[in-house]
């Protein structure tokens, strides 16, 4: 599925990276280990002294690996490190409602931001549409490497983006101006996509029999239903194909998007949620995911509330989350979810599970857990290596290993 | 020592003075149209004290005041800790002793003696350094210059302070102790910073009085924010280019020496002084050497810029934020110009700090800089001041330069060094004492001292709450920071 990058550092050979702990974020850690990996996928992962090393293997030491990390949530390659208007498209303002907006069209795979991130072994990114409109667009999963969008893909169009709360109200009379209009447009518009939906499922049922020729059925609802890209997006999200990613903070807004899951029975992404902590028994009720907000997210506007311990309390209460990189304005233009973990495992979180928030965790909430987030056979053979504890801030990542090969020297 | 000292070592923590007959004769005085240029700093101090207690009553009836102003009982003395003097290497187990709100002591178990009546606290596994000094904060508001001009010196950052904001007590949870508030970076020159103590005990303050910083008259300190490159660019009367910026600039300080010429040309005759500006009289001060300028500059040319004008009035400059530093480290080393860096996760945000790099505090180091890093909260979170000092760490910056440009380096860059920055007899009980090695991820504050009184305290559960974040600790206002509004509402300038 995905291509190997052109100015790939090693042949077909294999890779071998021996460590002196692997992380596997499988449940178990390794004391002196090795990994073997084959045609870009993990073939062995064992004690290094009861491994069989292929012969002219190109071979990695390091202190310490883990798998390469999952962003759960940002915006890079969308947003750009310039932050001008030629490297920002991460949100299109002409139009509150835009789910038909699809990332891949959008995606710069060369952005240096998703290079930069690369370099402290962020090896997949879940990007796309920011922040700041009702629904600003779709996301799309991908590698960190590739010079193509269709080389660094993974899924397309993996969820839906809408904000609730004041960053996406609008001033003077523009709607939406309220919470309330805002509830009311999206319901409006999910209930315009299920009878959009019931509509195509019509159309389906009274196709003509193609042996006889013969129209089954001769009255209106017969006649195709003209493609709407708005709707057709909103249909994969009543259908549970795509996600419905919903950016609240504030616990009303929170309340606000679990009610619209119990009315339209989607899949929700709670996305930020600063105030998840004060919402604990409504989260955890409405079985609902959240891509928590960075722990170095400002304490300010709706994220006043925000606490460094909240990933330690969604982990204690066993509400899946990831934490994310997200989306900044204007600087650190983009975070590093490593960093982020550090923080969070400063305050609470396990040094087990902050590892799992930026991994596994992730990996399993998009989707993509046979494929990435640990390390396991017949994973792909993405590895972040280190010198020492990765949460420590003089560490230093020492080499990324993306599809089997070495892709960055570190930072 | 960087800089001409505005002040002498003894000083007052607060305004003591009452409003005595003289001070009220001479600021009086100031009512004639007298220039205070050419009076003596005694007046302009005085004037400011009975300006304030026009507007407070007597010290009494102000209990954050009072509070701060308690002295110290008895010593305290710290023991079994790893101590971080900074200005000398670290002490295991080592003894510190503080008393009426200065440090008595410092040394090891074996050469300092305890005095019988000190509080001992044995402080066995924890780290203790110099509160930290952030050269570059905007807690508190950062409402100086408005829009209505590009070049505004005479405007005061302390006059839009708030005191009650809970930044404070979130910077207090990551260490810091001394604070320099400044405006923001949209103009060419957009006012006076304040240099301020987080003096937030369990009465807080009630006005921005009770936590400045002040020199031996009562005046408070505080320097001149200046800035180039894009920030300060904009629609008229906003400069376009970065030629525009510095002509603007040029040509306020050549008014500026005028002024200052007349001055002191009128001598003593209050007939013959220009009529009182306060803007230029800024900036008199800032080529006076009165008033530090603290210069917001990024990329390599404008940086270039920065010296250059610094070399052509004499104002004493701290570069800020520098992200480009490290390709000019050289020529920062020979203009002899300290530099207050910041650390972010990420360059870019706008084109002139697209090359911000993690090792930009050890080029600068080893070309011989003085290197401070700063917050610029709420871009960075005080709360983690000390990771900055971590990540030049991990880009090679030597170990002990980056504690000191957490402290010492960063009081130097205030001109406060003599007072603050490092833990040495006669410097104010100013200490942070931390759970470990400060450059640790894993490291948590425990207790913050301020002039040797508790001023945060970790286990206790309102601190608590500042320190880990959570209903109420935040700001419900997003920061008003230059360009960051701009950048959210799609491109930063």
């Amino acid at each position: 599925m995905l291509s190997l990058p052109s100015n790939s550092i090693l042949a077909d050979t294999a890779l071998v990276v021996q460590a002196k702990k692997i992380l596997t974020a499988a449940g178990k850690t390794i004391e002196d280990g090795t990994i073997v990996c084959v045609d870009g996928k993990i073939k062995a992962v064992g004690k290094t002294g009861e491994m069989n090393i292929p012969a002219d293997s190109k071979i990695l030491k390091c202190e310490i690996v883990m798998p390469g990390m999952v962003d759960v949530r940002t915006c890079v390659g969308l947003s750009g490190i310039l932050n001008i208007k030629n490297d920002s498209d991460q949100l299109e303002s002409s139009s509150p409602l835009q789910p038909e907006l699809r990332a891949i069209d959008a995606y710069n795979p060369r952005e240096e931001l998703v290079e930069y991130i690369r370099s402290f072994g962020v090896t997949t990114v879940h990007t796309g549409h920011a922040p700041g409109e009702l629904i600003s667009g779709q996301t799309l999963i991908a590698k960190t490497i590739g010079n193509t969008v269709e080389e660094s893909l993974l899924i397309d169009g993996r969820a839906i983006a809408a904000t609730l709360g004041e960053g996406s109200t609008k001033a003077g009379k523009q709607s939406p101006g309220t919470r309330g209009k805002q509830m009311a447009m999206l319901r409006a518009l999910f209930i315009e996509a299920q009878e959009y939906k019931s509509k195509l499922a019509k159309q389906t049922e009274a196709k003509p029999d193609k042996d006889t020729n013969k129209d089954t059925n001769k009255d209106k609802s017969s006649e195709p239903v003209p493609r709407n890209l708005k709707l057709e997006a909103l249909v994969d999200v009543l259908a549970g194909k795509k996600a419905l990613l919903i950016t609240a903070d504030r616990a009303q807004d929170i309340a606000s998007a679990i009610r619209l899951v119990d009315e339209f029975k989607i899949k929700l992404w709670l996305d930020s949620a600063a105030d998840a902590q004060l919402m604990i028994p409504e989260i955890k009720a409405a079985a609902i995911t959240v891509l928590l907000h960075p722990s170095m997210a400002r304490a300010s506007g709706a994220k006043e509330n925000l606490s460094f311990q909240t990933a330690a309390k969604l982990h204690a209460a066993g509400i899946p989350f990831a934490i994310q990189g997200g989306f900044e304005a204007y600087v650190p233009k983009v975070r590093v979810i490593l960093f982020e973990a550090a923080v969070a495992a400063a305050h609470g979180l396990s040094f087990d599970a902050a590892i799992e928030s930026i991994t596994i965790s992730p990996a399993k909430i998009l989707g993509i857990q046979d494929r990435v987030g640990s390390i396991e056979i017949g994973k792909d053979a993405d590895l972040a290596l280190f010198d020492g504890d990765p949460f420590e801030y003089t560490t230093h990542c020492v080499g990324v290993v993306i599809n089997g090969q070495l892709v960055s020297k570190g930072n | 020592m960087l800089f001409h000292k505005i002040s002498v070592a003894e000083y007052t923590l607060l305004p003591t003075m009452p409003p005595q007959s003289h001070c009220q004769n001479k600021s009086a005085t100031l009512t004639t149209r007298r220039h205070f240029l050419a009076q003596s700093t005694t007046a302009i101090s005085c004037a400011f004290i009975a300006g304030r207690s026009l507007a407070q009553s007597p010290a009494s009836s102000t209990p954050g005041a009072s509070a701060a102003l308690k002295p110290n009982g008895g010593a305290i003395a710290w023991v079994n800790a790893t101590l971080l003097p900074v200005d000398k290497p670290p002490i295991p187990d080592g003894v510190l002793i503080v008393a009426g709100g200065k440090i008595k002591a410092i040394g090891s178990k074996q050469s300092t003696p305890i005095p019988s009546d000190a509080t001992v606290i044995d402080a066995k596994g924890k780290w203790i350094m110099p509160g930290l000094v952030c050269t570059h904060s905007h807690i508190g508001g950062m409402g100086a210059a408005d829009s209505s001009s590009p070049i505004q010196p005479g405007v005061r950052i302390l006059d839009s302070i708030n005191v009650r904001e809970s930044g404070f007590r979130r910077a207090l949870a990551g260490g810091l102790t001394t604070i320099n508030i400044m405006p923001g970076s949209g103009h060419l020159i957009s006012g006076q910073t304040v240099y301020c103590k987080l003096r937030y005990f369990e009465q807080s303050p009630r006005i921005v009085d009770d936590i400045l910083i002040r020199d031996k008259q009562g005046k408070p300190i505080g320097g001149l924010k200046m800035a180039n490159g894009t920030n300060s660019q904009g629609d008229s009367p906003f400069p376009g280019t970065r030629g525009k910026s510095a002509y603007l600039v040029r040509e306020q300080y050549i008014k500026a020496r005028e002024y200052q010429a007349k001055v002191a040309a009128a001598k003593d005759d209050a007939s013959k002084l220009p009529p009182r500006d306060l803007h230029l009289e800024s900036l008199v001060e800032a080529m006076q050497g009165k008033r530090i300028v603290h210069h917001h500059t990024h990329r390599h040319d404008d940086i270039m810029t920065v010296i250059r004008l610094s070399q052509e009035f004499g104002f004493q400059t701290v570069l800020h934020h520098v992200s480009d530093g490290w390709k000019v480290a050289k020529e920062i080393a020979a203009a002899k110009l300290p530099c207050s860096i910041i650390v972010l996760d990420s360059p870019g945000g706008k084109l002139e700090a697209k090359d911000l790099v993690f090792r930009n505090g050890r080029v600068l180091d080893e070309a011989g800089v003085r290197v401070a890093f700063h917050t610029d909260d709420g871009i960075t979170d005080s709360r983690l001041f000390m990771r900055s000092a971590a990540l030049a760490v991990r880009a090679g910056m030597n170990r002990d330069k980056a504690i000191a440009g957490l402290t010492l380096a960063g009081a130097e860059m205030l001109g406060l060094d003599d007072r603050i920055g490092s833990l040495t007899v006669g410097k104010d009980a100013d200490i942070a004492i931390l759970s470990g090695d400060p450059l640790s991820s894993y490291t948590r504050v425990l207790e913050t001292w301020v002039e040797g009184q508790l001023a945060f305290d970790l286990s206790k559960s309102q601190d608590n709450l500042f320190a880990e974040g959570g209903l109420k600790a935040g700001s419900d206002l997003d920061p008003f920071l230059c360009c960051y509004a701009q950048a959210w509402q799609g491109g930063a300038k």
